[in-house]
C-alpha cells in the first residue's frame, strides 16, 4: 500500500439529543473543525465521502442531507452506508487510486430521532428472523451469553469494562456519559436483556465526526503532525446468527491479520500502544480484544482486572470512554479513528496515554459484529 | 488518473421483470453474480472484495451489505456498501474502480440490485427530500422531473412531441435486449395519448419499476488481459452531487451533468464528445432528459437537443447511438440501473452486445442520475488509457 496519512479531524460533542442541530448542522461543525485542525480550507479538499444510514436518518438517500454542508457542491463526492471506518476505507482508496490528493470523510447519525429497536430489527432477515422480534440488544445478549459460556468471562468482568470506560470519559469533554461508577452499580442497573444490564449497553447518541486523509505528497503540506495509515482491512462473517459461532469473531480475526501484515506487525499485543474499540456492549470490548490478538483467548477479562487496559496500563483501551460513553451509530467507528489519531499526536488532553506510536481503531457493521474494519495508525512513516 | 489501470472483465444481469415473487433479494443478487462470474470465467473464490449498493427503503432491509452475503458471496470477504440514490449503480461502479486502482484489491465484484416490487417507490423516494423545505412540495421523482421539462420547454420551445420521440427510440432499442423489462415498440401518438402523470410527462415517457440485479467484475492491468480477450478499460470517472435542496436546483439544464462531463472529458483529452464517443448509455429516467442532458454533456449546443434526436443520430445505426439497451425507460431496478448502464457499455466495448451491438465501439460513456439532480459518470475504452 502506498503511504497516506490522516491530517485533520473534527467532531461534535456526543450528546443524547442535539435538538437544535440538523444533520447538516452537525456535519458543518465537524467539517469546519477538521479543516481548521488540518490548517486547510475547503478549497484544499479534492473529494468528499460521507457516511450515513437511511434507516437511522429516516431519509432515503440520507447522504443528501449533508453534501452541501460538507463543502462538496463542486467536487466529486460519494457515500458509504455503514460504519465510518468503512467510509474512511473508501476515502483512502480514492487517494491510493491516484485520483485525488485529499479526501474529506464524514459520518453522522442522530439516535435521538430514531427508534433503535425497530431500526435494528430491520437488519434481520424479513422472512426468517424479523418476526421473532429480534433487535440489536437481544442478539447481543445471546452473543454475550455464548461468549461467557465459552470463555468463562464473568458478569463482574464485563461490568468492569463499563466502569473503566465511563471513568475514562470523565476526562473527555466530548463524551456523553462521563460517570464514576462501580461494578456493583453496573450489576444492579436494570436488566435489559439477560445478561446485559443497562450499564453494559451503550447509550442512544447524536454526533458527527470528520477526518481528512491525504496522500504522501500532501500529508505534510498543511500540518506538521500527519498520522500515517499503516494497515487497514475489513471482512464479513455469515449473516444468519445460527450460521455463526457467536462466541467467536472470525471476520475480525481475518481483518486484523491482514491489517497487521500490511503494517508489519508480528506481535500485536506487544507492538500496539493503544486501541479504540467498538464497545457497543461491555462484553464486546473483551471479545474484540481477543479476536484482535491483543489479549489471549478467554483472557481479556482477567487482564482487564489486572489493569492492563486502563489509561495507565500497558495497552489502554478506549481511553476516550468508548461507545459505552457515547454511541452515535455510523459516526462511532470514525470517532475511534479520530481518537486514535489524537493519542498518536499527543492531543488527547487529560486522557492522553503515554508514548503512543502505534494505535488500532476498529469499527463494525451488522449484527453481533458480522463485518469488521480494522485500522492501524502510526506516528512514524 | 490512476496509479494502475482497471478494466471490466465480466458482467451479469438478471432478466429484469416488474415482479419477481419467485426469488428473494439474496437469490436475485446471486443470479447476477453467478452470471458475471461465468462471463469472466471466474469463481467466487477468485474475488478479493465486493462493493454492493441499493436503496434501503425500497426493500426495507437495513445493513444490506451484511444481509446479502449468502447471495453476493461475501462470507469471509471484505464487503462494503455504497449508496447515493438513483446514482447508486454508477456510484458502486466508480467505487469498484477505486478499490482496484488503489492496489489494495486486484479483483473486485460490484453489485447493484433492487426489488422495487417490495416497496412503495414514490413513498420511499419522497423521504429523500428535506422534511421541512422540500418534502411537502415535491412528491417522489416525477414532480421534479416535470419541473425540469417545463423549464426547458419554456426556454427553448421544445414540445411534448420531442419528448415522445426519445421514448419511441428507447422502446424500439429495448426490443433488441432480452434483459429489458418492457420490449414493445410504441408510436409518437401512443406516447402522447398515454395518461398524463405530471405535465408534460406521459406514462410512456417514464421508466417502470423493476426487480433486477446487475454485477460487474473489475480487475487490474496484468490480470484483466488474462481473464478476457477484450477488457473494457475504465478511462475515467467523475460525479457531481451539486444540490441538496430541490428548490435550489436550476431547472431546465442539469448542472451536475455539465460539470461532471467537463471534468471527465478533460481528464481523457476528449474535445468533441459527439465525434469521439461511439455509444452512450444514459441514465435517462424520462424522455425529456434524452434531449436536455445531451446538451449538458456537450454532445450538442444548448437548445439543439431535440433537433439532434429527430435527425436519427442517436438511433441504432446513427452517428452516436444512445441507449442501445433500451435504457431506463424500458427497465429500472433503481439500485442496479446505473450499473446496468456501465455493464451495457462494457458489453459494447467487449463486442458482446449481440442484437444491440453498435459496430466498432472504441469509447463509450455510462451515467447514473439520482438524488437531487445528481450525476455520476464513467468513461470506457477499448484501448488502455494512455494516462
Amino acid at each position: 500500500m502506498d503511504r497516506a496519512a490522516i491530517i485533520g479531524l473534527g467532531m461534535t460533542r456526543i450528546e443524547a439529543n442535539k435538538v437544535r442541530d440538523t444533520f447538516a448542522d452537525m456535519a458543518w461543525e465537524a467539517v469546519n473543525k477538521a479543516l481548521s485542525d488540518a490548517g486547510m480550507t475547503i478549497d484544499d479538499i479534492d473529494n468528499v465521502v460521507t457516511t450515513s444510514n437511511d434507516f437511522w436518518d429516516g431519509r432515503t438517500i440520507s447522504c443528501m442531507a449533508v453534501g452541501d454542508a460538507s463543502g462538496a457542491k463542486h467536487k466529486n463526492i460519494s457515500c458509504c452506508e455503514g460504519d465510518g471506518t468503512f467510509g474512511a476505507f473508501y476515502g483512502l482508496t480514492r487517494i491510493l487510486s491516484g485520483s485525488y490528493g485529499t479526501t474529506l470523510v464524514t459520518a453522522h447519525s442522530k439516535g435521538s430521532e430514531s427508534i433503535s429497536s425497530l431500526i435494528t430489527n430491520a437488519s434481520f432477515d424479513p422472512i426468517y428472523d424479523r418476526g421473532l422480534g429480534m433487535d440489536m440488544i437481544s442478539a447481543s445478549a445471546m452473543q454475550a451469553r455464548a461468549y461467557m459460556n465459552r470463555t468463562k468471562t464473568t458478569p463482574e468482568q464485563m461490568a468492569l469494562v463499563s466502569v473503566k470506560n465511563h471513568g475514562n470519559a470523565i476526562r473527555n469533554p466530548y463524551a456523553q456519559l462521563p460517570m464514576k461508577i462501580t461494578v456493583d452499580d453496573v450489576l444492579k442497573s436494570e436488566m435489559i436483556a439477560d445478561p446485559l444490564h443497562k450499564l453494559d449497553c451503550s447509550p442512544v447518541s447524536d454526533g458527527c465526526c470528520a477526518i481528512i486523509i491525504a496522500n504522501e505528497d500532501r500529508a505534510t503540506k498543511y500540518t506538521k503532525t500527519p498520522v500515517w495509515i499503516k494497515g487497514v482491512s475489513f471482512c464479513s462473517d455469515s449473516f444468519f446468527l445460527g450460521d455463526r459461532d457467536l462466541s467467536q469473531a472470525p471476520s475480525l480475526k481475518a481483518a486484523a491479520k491482514k491489517a497487521y501484515d500490511m503494517a508489519g506487525i508480528k506481535n500485536p499485543g506487544k507492538e500496539i500502544d493503544l486501541a479504540e474499540l467498538y464497545d457497543a456492549f461491555s462484553y464486546q470490548e473483551l471479545m474484540w480484544l481477543e479476536a484482535l490478538g491483543l489479549a489471549g483467548d478467554g483472557k481479556a477479562g482477567k487482564e482487564l482486572e489486572d489493569g492492563r487496559y486502563d489509561l495507565g496500563g500497558a495497552l489502554p483501551v478506549n481511553a476516550s470512554g468508548g461507545l459505552l460513553s457515547g454511541h452515535p451509530v455510523i459516526a462511532a467507528g470514525l470517532i475511534r479513528i479520530a481518537e486514535a489519531v489524537k493519542q498518536i499526536r499527543g492531543d488527547a488532553g487529560k486522557y492522553q496515554a503515554d508514548g503512543v506510536r502505534l494505535a488500532l481503531a476498529q469499527g463494525l457493521n451488522g449484527l453481533c459484529g458480522q463485518s469488521h474494519c480494522v485500522w492501524i495508525l502510526g506516528k512514524d512513516k | 488518473m490512476g496509479k494502475r489501470r482497471v478494466a471490466i472483465v465480466g458482467t451479469g444481469q438478471t432478466f429484469h421483470k416488474s415482479h419477481r415473487p419467485d426469488v428473494n433479494g439474496q437469490e436475485l443478487i446471486h443470479e447476477a453474480v453467478q452470471s458475471a462470474l461465468n462471463d469472466a470465467g471466474m469463481k467466487i473464490g477468485d474475488i478479493d472484495a465486493i462493493v454492493i449498493g441499493n436503496m434501503d427503503h425500497f426493500e426495507g432491509i437495513n445493513y444490506v451489505d451484511c444481509w446479502s452475503v449468502d447471495g453476493s458471496g461475501g462470507v469471509m470477504k471484505p464487503i462494503i456498501k455504497l449508496t447515493t440514490g438513483g446514482t447508486t449503480g454508477c456510484t458502486v461502479g466508480i467505487g469498484g474502480y477505486h478499490m482496484v486502482a488503489s492496489g489494495i484489491f486486484d479483483k473486485v465484484l460490484v453489485i447493484g440490485w433492487e426489488k422495487n416490487s417490495e416497496s412503495d417507490t414514490t413513498g420511499a423516494i419522497t423521504t429523500a427530500f428535506d422534511p421541512i423545505w422540500d418534502r411537502l412540495v415535491f412528491a417522489g421523482a416525477i414532480s421534479g422531473l416535470a419541473a425540469e421539462a417545463q423549464a426547458y420547454m419554456a426556454k427553448y420551445g421544445a414540445t411534448d412531441k420531442d419528448g415522445a420521440r426519445v421514448s419511441v427510440r428507447d422502446r424500439k432499442h429495448a426490443c433488441n435486449n432480452p434483459h429489458a423489462q418492457l420490449r414493445k415498440e410504441v408510436t409518437i401518438d401512443e406516447v402522447l395519448a398515454s395518461p398524463m402523470l405530471a405535465d408534460p410527462i406521459h406514462l410512456l415517457d417514464v421508466c417502470p419499476r423493476t426487480d433486477g440485479a446487475c454485477a460487474v467484475i473489475m480487475a487490474c492491468e496484468g490480470i484483466a488481459e488474462k481473464l478476457t480477450p477484450i477488457p473494457d478499460w475504465i478511462w475515467g470517472t467523475a460525479n457531481r452531487h451539486t444540490y441538496t435542496y430541490l428548490n435550489d436546483t436550476a431547472f431546465g439544464g442539469l448542472d451536475s451533468m455539465a460539470e461532471a462531463s467537463k471534468e471527465l472529458f478533460k481528464k481523457a483529452g476528449i474535445r468533441e464528445p459527439r465525434k469521439e464517443l461511439d455509444v452512450i448509455e444514459l441514465y435517462q429516467p424520462y424522455s425529456f432528459a434524452g434531449i436536455i442532458w445531451i446538451e449538458d454533456m456537450g454532445i450538442v449546443p444548448r437548445g439543439k437537443g431535440a433537433e439532434y434526436i429527430w435527425s436519427g443520430a442517436t438511433d441504432m445505426g446513427g452517428e452516436l447511438p444512445i441507449n442501445p439497451s433500451g435504457g431506463v425507460i424500458a427497465c429500472n431496478p433503481i439500485g442496479a440501473t446505473g450499473l446496468i448502464r456501465c455493464a451495457e457499455v462494457a458489453l459494447q466495448i467487449m463486442g458482446k452486445a449481440e442484437a444491440r451491438q453498435v459496430p466498432d465501439v472504441n469509447l463509450g460513456v455510462s451515467t447514473g442520475f439520482g438524488g437531487c439532480f445528481w450525476v455520476d459518470m464513467i468513461l470506457h475504452g477499448k484501448n488502455k488509457p494512455a494516462f
